[in-house]
C-alpha cells in the first residue's frame, strides 16, 4: 500500500492508502475529518468540497496519489473558531437548512471571496455550482454579499 | 444557547451531574389514544421527553422529532422556553433516542409544531408554575403577587429569585394539571426571529449525520441489490471483491449482497468487483412507454369513486361548455443530499442504532423484527438528517440492511449508499396519469369536474390527496381511481398526493378560467368566496406580484391557489421561455397563512425551500424505467435546480391567532402549477406533462 504525506489545516498526515482512493475518503475514514461530505461520489454536487492550496476541488474525484504537496484546507480548518467571514455571514443570515451540504457551499464561498472581493450576481451564479436540495441558494447568495461587505 | 447531539453515555452523565434538577417529563399525545399531558415529577435518568432546570439554572429541552432542515430543533424548545419563560440564552437543546414517551415520532406531515403546540405549552406552562409556586412559598407572599420572567420569578418587595434557586423546592410540589397558557400578545420568544440553534454546528463541519457516526471497532459496508425492483439473488462470486484491499467479507442479507470493508471507499470497490447473477422477477417487463399505455387504457375505463358530491354527469350534460385535458406526472425520487445510510450494533442481546431517520420507532420496530429482541433492548440514537422528504419517513429499508448485516458479522456495521443506489434503488414518487372533465355555466363558472386518476397501488395520502376534496365550491364533484400498478416502489415524497395533485388541478383550474374567459385570479376569488383565509392569501400574493400590471416583456405570471392541511398558501411565478425553448422562473411571490407563526425566519425558509424542491420537479424532475430499472442514476442526469437557477422568491405570511398548521410542505404543491400557469401565460402552449424540461 502507498504512502502519501498529506498536508491537512497546517498539519503533515502520512497514511497509507491505495493510490486512487480519494481525498474525500481519506479525509472521512482515515483521519477522521467527517465535515467533508459525500453526496455523489462525480464531482457534480460540490458537498465534498476542500481547498487545495487555495482552489475549490472536489475530493471525491480527487485520487490520493494526486494531492501531492498541496496543502488541503477541509471545513475544520478554515478558521480557527468558526469566525471566517464566510461562516459569520452564514449564521447572520441563518443560512443552513438540513445543513449537509454547507460545508461544502461554504469552501466554495470562501474561495470566490477569495479571489473576488466584491462579487457580484453573476459572479456568485458562476461560481457557486453545488448542489443544496433544501433550496438555500437565496440566502446563500445573500450571505456572500454580506460577507463582502463586512470582510 | 448550546445544543448536543448526546449519545446515551453522555446524556446518563449529564443527568446525574444534575442530580438535583427539577425534571418534568411530558407526554404527547399518542396517535391511537386521547390521555392529556400529564407532566409528573420523575427522576432524571428515564429517558422521557424532559425539560430539566438544573440548580445553576440552565434549562435543557428535549426534541423528540427530527431535525432534517426544517428547523425542529428550534421551533420546538422555543415553544417550551416561551411557557416556562426561560432565558433562552440559557436553554440547551437535546436530541431524544426513539422512546415511547414521546408517543408517535415520526416527523411527517408537517405535523411536528402543529401537533406539539399544546402539549409543549403546557409542559412549560406547568414548570413555571411551579417555580411561581416555590418561590412565593420562599417570600411568604401570595402566589397572585408573583411573576416569572426570563429565567426568574419577581416580586413587588421581595426581589428576583432564579430558576436555578427555586428547582429544590418547585420538585416537592404537585404539578398542575391544566397549567394557564400565555395569551399570544404576551409572547416574547415566539414569533421572533430566534437564530437556529444548529446552525453554528451547521457551518463548522461540527455537525454530525448518520454518516458522521464512528463507534470504535466499526467497519463499513456496500450493496449490491437487483437493478430490478423485486429481482432476487440467484448466485454471487464474492472472489472479485475479496481481491480488493480492505475489503473483509461478502454476505447476503435481504435485499441483496453486502460487501464488508475497513473503510467505505474499499466497499465502493468491492461491490463494484462484485458478480452478483439476479433473477429478475416480474417487474423487468416494465417500461416507460408501456407505462404510459397501460395507464392511458387504464383511464378508459372508469374507477372506483373516491369522492363524489351531486351529479357529476348531470352536470356535465347540462353545461353550457365543457373542457377536458389529461395530465401526466412521472415518478420521483427524493435525492436526500446526505446518501441512505444505518450505522447498528448487536451485541450481547442489545442492539444499538444510530439513524438519520424520520422514524426512530418505526427503525426501532424493525430492528426488533429483525433480531427477535424485545423494542426495549433496541436503542435508536436520531443523527441529524441530510435532508428527509419522506424517503426517511416511512420506509426504514436502510436501517433493515444494517441491522440484518450487524447481526451476521457481529462488530457494528455502517452501511453506506452510493448516490447511484440512492436513485436506483430507492422509492419513488408516484407517476399518475390524469383525465380532466370540467362544465362551465353560462356565467362562466364551473358547475361539473370529473377528475379520473390512474396511478399505483398505494395509500390513499400518497395518490388521491389533494384531488379528492377542493378548495373550490363546484355543485357536482366526482373523483374517480384507477389502480395501474407497474410494481415500482413509491413512498411519501415532499408534500405526497398534493405535490402532483396540486399540479393538475390548479393547472386545470387555470384552463377553466382562460375558457370562461376570467382572470385567473378574479376566477379563483369568486370560487373561494366563503373562505377568508384562502382569500387573504390570494389577495395578498396577487398584490405583492404586482397581478394585473404589465409584466416585463417576454414573460408571464400565473398563480396557484392551495390549502394543505390548515395553511393556506398562494404562489406568483413569473417566468419566461428562451429562444432555445429553456424555461426561466424569474420570480416567485408566496403567501402564507400558517397560523401563529412560532418562527418566522424559518417559516419563510422553508416555504422558500419548497419553492426550490418543488421547481426542481418541475423544470427537470423525472425517473423512466426501462426493463425494470432505473435509467438516472446521479445528479448528472437527474437534475437538480443550482444558485443560478433560484428565483428570487419573496415570502410574505399572513398575521394570525389560530393555532399553527404545517409548513414543510405547504409551499410545493403551488409552484408547479404557478409556473405552468405563467408558461401558458407567456407563450399560450398548456403544460400538462412533467417535467417542463426544454419547450419545443
Amino acid at each position: 500500500m502507498p504512502s502519501y504525506t498529506l498536508a491537512v489545516n497546517g498539519t503533515s498526515h502520512t497514511v497509507n492508502v491505495p493510490a486512487e482512493m480519494p481525498l474525500l475518503w481519506v479525509l472521512r475514514d482515515t483521519l477522521g475529518l467527517t465535515g467533508t461530505k459525500f453526496g455523489c461520489g462525480i464531482a457534480q454536487c460540490g458537498a465534498c468540497t476542500v481547498l487545495l492550496d487555495g482552489e475549490a476541488t472536489r475530493s471525491c474525484v480527487t485520487p490520493a496519489s494526486a494531492v501531492g504537496a498541496r496543502k488541503i484546507t477541509t471545513i475544520e480548518g478554515l478558521s480557527k473558531n468558526g469566525d471566517h467571514p464566510v461562516q459569520r455571514a452564514w449564521i447572520a443570515e441563518d443560512v443552513p437548512q438540513c445543513g449537509y451540504c454547507q460545508p461544502g457551499q461554504v469552501m466554495a464561498a470562501a474561495v470566490l471571496l477569495a479571489k473576488n472581493r466584491r462579487p457580484s450576481d453573476a459572479q456568485i451564479d458562476q461560481a457557486m455550482t453545488n448542489i443544496c436540495r433544501c433550496g438555500t441558494y437565496q440566502r446563500i447568495r445573500q450571505a456572500i454579499h454580506r460577507a463582502a461587505r463586512e470582510a | 444557547m448550546t445544543h448536543a447531539n448526546l449519545g446515551r453515555r453522555e446524556f446518563l452523565k449529564t443527568g446525574a451531574v444534575a442530580g438535583a434538577s427539577l425534571v418534568i417529563g411530558f407526554h404527547f399525545p399518542a396517535r391511537t389514544t386521547s390521555h392529556p399531558p400529564s407532566p409528573s415529577p420523575t427522576v432524571p435518568f428515564k429517558p422521557n421527553a424532559w425539560l430539566e432546570i438544573a440548580p445553576d439554572g440552565s434549562v435543557t429541552i428535549w426534541t423528540g422529532r427530527s431535525e432534517m432542515g426544517q428547523g425542529v430543533r428550534t421551533a420546538m424548545p422555543m415553544i417550551v422556553a416561551e411557557e416556562l419563560e426561560a432565558d433562552w440564552r440559557r436553554v440547551r437543546v437535546m436530541q431524544a433516542d426513539a422512546d415511547p414517551a414521546y408517543g408517535d415520532q415520526a416527523t411527517v406531515g408537517s405535523r411536528s409544531t402543529r401537533s406539539g403546540w399544546e402539549p409543549l405549552r403546557k409542559a412549560g406552562a406547568a414548570a413555571r408554575e411551579m417555580l411561581i409556586s416555590a418561590a412565593a412559598l420562599t417570600w411568604s407572599v401570595p402566589r397572585e403577587q408573583c411573576r416569572a420572567r426570563s429565567g426568574a420569578v419577581e416580586h413587588t418587595g421581595s426581589g428576583t429569585l432564579g430558576y436555578g434557586a427555586l428547582v429544590a423546592r418547585a420538585a416537592t410540589l404537585p404539578v398542575p394539571e391544566n397549567p394557564p397558557l400565555k395569551s399570544p400578545a404576551d409572547f416574547r420568544i415566539l414569533g421572533t426571529r430566534v437564530p437556529r440553534v444548529d446552525t453554528p454546528d451547521k457551518v463548522t463541519g461540527r455537525a454530525g449525520y448518520g454518516l458522521d457516526v464512528r463507534v470504535p471497532g466499526m467497519v463499513r459496508a456496500a450493496v449490491a441489490r437487483s437493478p430490478v425492483f423485486g429481482g432476487k439473488v440467484k448466485t454471487f462470486d464474492p472472489a472479485p471483491a475479496l481481491a480488493v484491499p480492505g475489503v473483509r467479507k461478502v454476505v447476503q442479507i435481504g435485499s441483496g449482497v453486502a460487501v464488508v470493508a475497513e473503510n467505505t471507499w474499499a466497499a465502493f470497490q468491492g461491490k463494484q468487483a462484485l458478480r452478483v447473477e439476479w433473477d429478475e422477477g416480474a417487474t423487468a417487463q416494465w417500461s416507460n412507454d408501456g407505462i404510459a399505455t397501460a395507464f392511458k387504457t387504464a383511464a378508459e375505463k372508469s374507477g372506483q369513486s373516491v369522492r363524489a358530491v351531486g351529479d357529476v354527469d348531470a352536470g356535465l350534460q347540462g353545461a353550457v361548455s365543457t373542457v377536458e385535458a389529461v395530465y401526466q406526472a412521472p415518478y420521483l425520487a427524493h435525492a436526500c443530499m446526505e446518501p441512505m445510510n444505518c450505522t447498528a450494533h448487536v451485541s450481547g442481546g442489545r442492539c444499538e442504532i444510530w439513524a438519520p431517520t424520520q422514524s426512530p420507532q418505526g427503525v426501532q420496530r424493525e430492528a426488533a423484527r429483525v433480531t427477535g429482541l424485545p423494542v426495549s433492548s433496541i436503542t435508536v440514537h436520531v443523527t441529524y438528517l441530510g435532508g428527509g422528504f419522506g424517503r426517511r419517513g416511512g420506509p426504514v429499508d436502510y436501517a433493515r440492511e444494517a441491522v440484518e448485516l450487524a447481526q451476521k458479522v457481529e462488530t457494528p456495521v455502517q452501511v453506506v449508499w452510493t448516490r447511484e443506489d440512492d436513485i436506483q434503488n430507492g422509492l419513488f414518487r408516484p407517476a399518475t396519469y390524469n383525465v380532466l372533465r370540467a362544465g362551465l355555466d353560462a356565467g362562466g363558472r364551473p358547475v361539473a369536474w370529473n377528475h379520473r386518476l390512474v396511478g399505483p397501488d398505494g395509500a390513499s395520502f400518497m395518490i388521491t390527496r389533494g384531488a379528492d376534496e377542493l378548495i373550490y365550491d363546484i355543485p357536482h364533484f366526482r373523483l374517480e381511481r384507477v389502480v395501474q400498478d407497474p410494481g415500482m416502489p413509491i413512498a411519501p415524497w415532499r408534500g405526497v398526493g398534493p405535490s402532483q395533485n396540486g399540479w393538475v388541478v390548479e393547472s386545470f383550474a387555470d384552463e377553466l378560467a382562460h375558457a370562461a374567459g376570467k382572470d385567473p385570479v378574479a376566477f379563483r376569488r369568486e370560487l373561494v368566496a366563503g373562505k377568508p383565509r384562502l382569500v387573504a392569501v390570494l389577495d395578498l400574493a396577487a398584490e405583492k406580484a404586482g397581478w394585473g400590471s404589465p409584466v416585463p416583456a417576454g414573460r408571464g405570471r400565473g398563480i396557484a391557489l392551495w390549502q394543505f392541511g390548515e395553511t393556506s398558501v398562494c404562489e406568483v411565478a413569473e417566468v419566461s421561455v428562451g429562444a432555445d425553448g429553456g424555461v426561466r422562473v424569474h420570480r416567485v411571490v408566496c403567501a402564507a397563512d400558517c397560523g401563529i407563526v412560532v418562527n418566522p425566519d424559518i417559516v419563510e425558509a422553508q416555504l422558500q425551500s419548497a419553492i426550490a424542491y418543488g421547481l426542481t420537479a418541475t423544470l427537470y424532475g423525472e425517473i423512466t424505467i426501462d426493463r425494470g430499472r432505473v435509467v438516472q442514476s446521479n445528479f448528472h442526469d437527474y437534475r437538480m435546480l443550482k444558485l443560478a437557477e433560484m428565483p428570487a422568491t419573496q415570502v410574505y405570511l399572513v398575521k394570525s391567532e389560530v393555532a399553527p398548521g404545517g409548513v414543510g410542505e405547504a409551499g410545493l404543491p403551488p409552484v408547479a402549477p404557478a409556473v405552468c400557469n405563467a408558461i401558458f401565460a407567456a407563450t399560450g402552449k398548456r403544460i400538462r406533462k412533467l417535467p417542463i424540461g426544454r419547450m419545443a
